[in-house]
């Protein structure tokens, strides 16, 4: 019998040593209380789910037609203190677990900057955390340490034991950034940023990779993270500052495109404007960034006449543009003058001083001439009489 | 000719369309070819295209509509699940540096074709089907409110699937996962034809359910039998009722969604693109405020099923019939406030992502209240382990491990670690497998003698239940596992060599349930050779409790000779407790509405107006708009609508009946 219950085991003790259960065993303090309230919850579900199992393997033995020796009531369908106990035992789970969710959301909320290193080691407050941009191309990472001015595809690293804030966007679809043993995964989305904080205690390799589908080369789209003593650390940075080149526009609009199976690539210098022109979706020369557009309209907007502040789409990484029955494709020009359109940061926009929105009168209307049907929908004038 | 005539006639269809290149391709539709034209071929030589036209293809029975629904989602099983043989393949090969045997264009075609088909042509016409035999004869009805619109909605329903199943071999499906988030569905990033036909087959079969929600809130509502009030109604019948108030609640939203995609694709509106103050979030959200009630859609019937089923074969009455009430009314509203949890990971504040799991959790009070209802209605009954019940309590066992994963991802900052996981895969076919699925089998099972008038052979439905139910674990729990590893969902290769086993171990589950599904196929085909060992003339063969086997197996045309009036939730158990006597005279002639072919008509234009739309065949579009408005109105004019069998028919068959139960005694 005994020898038969170490068979038994045996697939689960194969099962426990051979892999790596990085989601139970993580090497980052955020990611291990992630995992620490994945199993408190567990616990306490198991403390109804197992009874429920029992019970219904139980009364399925029991009750079966052939055991005539147990009770039979056909008629029995109600019974209000078992009414009660079937209620109010889920609600007491859900109440502890509510508790529980309420605390733990707020706390591991991945936008709040982190309250400690590890749960015996409060935050060093000599110590500035190390700052990444991260943009999710297709299908690579770029990584920008903004301090160190220097940038990274498909290679991250982080001293141990140092809070890393990490602002993340991508450049065209939607994708996760998630490195499993460091902290849980947020979103990388075009023309938004999301933040995540964390750090890692352990020294080590870990994966990342994103973990929402975003095409083709989903695949092949991770890297490898490095939790780095100081020292080595800084031998990462030195590496990459030898690395030469320098990641500004051009080289942006170039590494954008699409590409599979990218190796690891490293910049030794990068345009400190980069991570907030990708953010805000104006890298291409001429284009207006959301961050302008947003402070436009935050005053008001340019009324019906900023309709016509477009030119056609010149640049897309993908070959295919614009839809069947629509449009040419447009993008929204900047205001500023064509050789710096961009440069000023959108606190140095000056409001108009009088800020009612440019509506109605005043505003040369769009000519009557025939639309083409590029103009239709948007309701633009043709551009060859603007 | 000349391109721009070929270009007007044809769109954007063009030889190179065809995905010749791709040898699966090409061999599955040598098959389907092959098996299309002996299909086709033996109706012709047996004469059969004028009975098919006529009994069933016009039919506005709901039994006849019923059963069609059925036989829409085991087709389309099979090919869900072809599709989902090729993942596991792929995944179990993609090691070591192979690319296994799928090319990324193709995979990602697979797995979202796979979650489109087993969502909205497997699993919603099972439920509908079920819901659409079943509920009219649980009220005491002779059909549906509106039995043309019920046929127009199956063939909707179907014109849907013609869609998904074309896009296999003319283009391509979506290549986006199943739900089509932009950006990457838009135009930019998805210009090919698949997204088209994703959104088009999901707008017309779209529209049959709807109408199809509608018609059967109007039927319960409006049409139960005398005496039955709402809280005696059977279960199966309030689950129904709530599944379609969701089902009527939330697809518009999924509709307005797509028609908002498309005109982001068709005429370039900006309402999902990252330019020109476009949201994909905004999509995100709305799409999943349809998509979460519709998890509810399905497993609501499900759990009518398994109250029906538990209940019967316990020889009980239910345990708590009026909290179970309670419970799905509490689960139909909280299903609307639970949508954020599928995007915790989008960046939503604390209190948003507490609020909405916490929401969440909150169901499965209800939930569990509904699992000890089962629980206390087995507890002192007598347990007849028939096909029905063995699903049940694979269910039982089965959906309370689904549930608490459920409840674990609801706990935003576990959902962190394992959304987007093979554990999320795991947990959502843990609870569609074994919860909708299974309710399928145990209703197809519980409810075939009276459709047929023969029961299902117990030996392959329980081979098929072994495999399924054995299959389903080694399939599903290695992907609990996985996901504890951090294994993301939709990767094509791997590189860590050591997730292997974990796949091989997963295939093979798949392969045991491929045998379960053939095994399935097999007890229909035996069960029909041995139709007259497995008879039933009783019309209640389970000695079951409500309504439906009041009437012969398989029903008349009219349900029942006479409306019969309730007294009790459950009517027939009620009626043969206090010694119902079967009326034998008095019989009178029943109205009944008439067979129509608009519903297959208008569902055809549909479908051809869809494709003209996916292939920018903008005449087929507009002649097939014109041609849908015409039709409709035309029907309009058809005031051939209803007919009264006589009383001499009437009489007929209820003495044939008699006749049969006396040879029974």
């Amino acid at each position: 019998m005994s020898r038969l219950k170490i068979l038994a085991l045996l697939p689960l003790a194969a099962a426990l040593s051979g892999c790596n259960y990085i989601v139970l065993a993580p090497a980052g303090d955020i990611a291990a209380q992630q995992r620490d309230l994945v199993i408190i919850s567990t616990v306490l579900m198991l403390l109804i789910v197992v009874p429920v199992m029992a019970l219904t393997v139980l009364f399925a033995w029991r009750y079966r037609q052939s055991n005539t020796s147990a009770r039979y009531e056909p008629d029995w369908d109600h019974s209000t203190k078992l009414e009660l106990v079937i209620w109010s035992a889920p609600l007491l789970i859900i109440v502890c677990l509510g508790a529980l969710t309420w605390m733990g959301t707020h706390l591991l909320d991945p936008y709040r900057t982190l309250g400690r290193i590890h749960a015996d080691r409060a935050i060093d407050q000599s110590k500035a955390p190390l700052e990444v941009d991260v943009v999710a191309l297709d299908w690579k990472w770029l990584f920008i340490y903004p301090d160190y001015g220097i940038a990274t595809v498909n290679d991250l690293a982080a001293p141990v034991d140092r809070p890393i804030n990490f602002r993340i966007t991508a450049s065209s679809v939607m994708n996760s950034f998630y490195i499993p043993a460091l902290a849980g995964q947020i979103y990388a989305m075009p023309g938004m940023e999301t933040k995540l904080h964390a750090v890692v205690n352990h020294a080590g390799t870990y994966k990342g990779f994103s973990a929402n589908y975003s095409g083709a080369g989903f695949s092949g789209m991770h890297f490898n993270f490095q939790g780095l003593d100081d020292k080595g650390f800084d031998a990462w940075v030195a590496q990459a500052k030898s690395a030469g080149g320098s990641l500004g526009r051009t080289e942006y609009l170039q590494l954008e495109k699409p590409s599979e199976n990218e190796p690891v690539r490293r910049w030794g210098s990068v345009d400190s404007d980069l991570y907030r022109l990708i953010l805000n979706m104006c890298v291409e020369t001429g284009k207006m960034c959301q961050s302008e557009m947003m402070a436009i309209d935050a005053k008001g907007g340019n009324g019906h006449e900023g309709l016509n502040n477009t030119l056609p789409l010149s640049y897309d990484k993908y070959a295919r543009r614009g839809t069947v029955l629509g449009p040419e494709p447009v993008f929204v020009a900047g205001t500023c003058t064509p050789d710096a359109p961009q440069g000023r940061t959108t606190s140095a926009i000056k409001a108009p001083l009088d800020t009612a929105p440019l509506v109605g009168a005043g505003l040369k209307r769009p000519t009557l001439a025939p639309l083409k049907s590029s103009s239709f929908f948007l309701g633009q004038r043709s551009k060859s009489d603007s | 000719m000349s391109p721009d005539l070929l270009k007007f006639i044809f769109g954007r269809l063009g030889f190179d369309s065809l995905p010749l290149h791709e040898p699966i391709l090409v061999g599955t539709f040598a098959m389907v070819a092959l098996g299309g034209v002996t299909l086709l071929a033996g109706l012709t030589y047996f004469r059969l295209w004028g009975y098919l036209w006529r009994e069933w293809f016009t039919t506005v029975d709901h039994k006849r509509i019923g059963i069609m629904y059925m036989i829409l989602g085991i087709v389309m099983l099979l090919r869900g699940f072809a599709d989902a043989l090729m993942m596991r393949a792929q995944q179990a090969m993609a090691f070591n540096g192979s690319e296994g045997f799928l090319p990324a264009h193709h995979y990602d075609q697979v797995f979202t074709a796979h979650g489109v088909i087993m969502i909205f042509f497997v699993a919603m016409p099972l439920v509908t089907g079920l819901m659409n035999y079943v509920v009219p004869l649980q009220i005491g009805a002779r059909d549906v409110s509106f039995p043309f619109l019920n046929n127009f909605s199956f063939w909707m329903t179907v014109g849907g699937a013609v869609l998904v199943m074309a896009s296999l071999f003319i283009g391509e499906f979506a290549r986006t996962g199943w739900l089509a988030y932009p950006p990457l569905s838009n135009i930019g990033y998805s210009p090919d034809v698949g997204v088209d036909y994703y959104i088009w087959a999901l707008q017309v079969a779209g529209v049959g359910t709807t109408l199809s929600g509608i018609n059967l809130i109007c039927t319960i509502v409006k049409l139960r039998c005398p005496g039955m009030t709402m809280m005696k109604m059977p279960v199966f019948t309030w689950t129904s009722l709530c599944t379609n108030i969701l089902i009527v609640a939330s697809f518009p939203v999924l509709t307005v969604v797509l028609a908002l995609l498309s005109l982001d694709r068709y005429v370039g509106t900006n309402f999902f693109t990252n330019d020109f103050g476009g949201s994909p979030m905004m999509y995100v959200n709305l799409i999943w405020i349809w998509g979460h009630p519709e998890v509810y859609i399905l497993v609501l019937p499900a759990f009518g099923i398994f109250s029906e089923v538990t209940s019967t074969f316990s020889g009980k009455r239910l345990f708590g019939y009026t909290s179970m009430v309670y419970a799905t009314v509490v689960i139909t509203i909280l299903s609307y406030l639970v949508w954020l949890h599928h995007f915790f990971t989008m960046g939503s504040g604390a209190s948003v992502n507490s609020f909405f799991g916490i929401t969440t959790m909150i169901i499965s009070i209800p939930t569990g209240a509904k699992m000890f209802n089962w629980l206390f209605t087995m507890y002192r009954g007598r347990i007849r382990y028939e096909l029905p019940m063995l699903w049940t309590i694979a269910f039982m066992l089965t959906f309370v491990i689904g549930g608490m994963t459920g409840v674990l991802l609801a706990v935003p900052p576990a959902d962190f670690v394992l959304h987007n996981s093979l554990f999320l895969i795991a947990h959502f076919h843990n609870v569609i497998i074994g919860g909708v699925v299974f309710g399928a089998f145990a209703g197809i099972n519980y409810w075939f003698p009276k459709a047929f008038g023969f029961k299902l052979d117990p030996f392959w439905g329980k081979c098929s239940f072994w495999f399924w139910v054995t299959g389903f674990y080694m399939a599903f729990m290695p992907l609990y596992v996985l996901g504890l590893m951090g294994v993301t969902r939709r990767l094509r290769v791997f590189d860590d060599a050591s997730l292997q086993v974990w796949f091989v171990i997963a295939a093979i589950g798949a392969g045991l349930v491929f045998l379960g599904i053939l095994s399935m196929l097999m007890q229909f085909a035996v069960s029909f050779l041995k139709r007259e060992q497995l008879k039933d003339v009783t019309g209640d063969p389970w000695d079951a409790r409500t309504l439906e086997w009041a009437t012969s197996s398989p029903p008349p045309d009219y349900n029942f000779a006479f409306t019969p009036v309730v007294h009790d939730n459950d009517a027939w158990w009620d009626m043969k407790k206090r010694g119902y006597q079967r009326p034998l005279m008095g019989f009178k002639s029943i109205h009944m509405p008439s067979s129509t072919g608009t519903g297959i008509i208008l569902a055809g234009f549909a479908t051809a107006m869809g494709f003209g739309l996916i292939w920018y065949m903008w005449w087929l579009a507009a002649l097939s708009f014109i041609a849908l408005l015409a039709v409709g109105i035309g029907h309009t004019f058809n005031y051939h609508r209803d007919f009264d069998i006589p009383a001499d028919d009437v009489i007929r068959t209820e003495d044939a009946r008699t006749k049969l139960l006396a040879g029974a005694k």
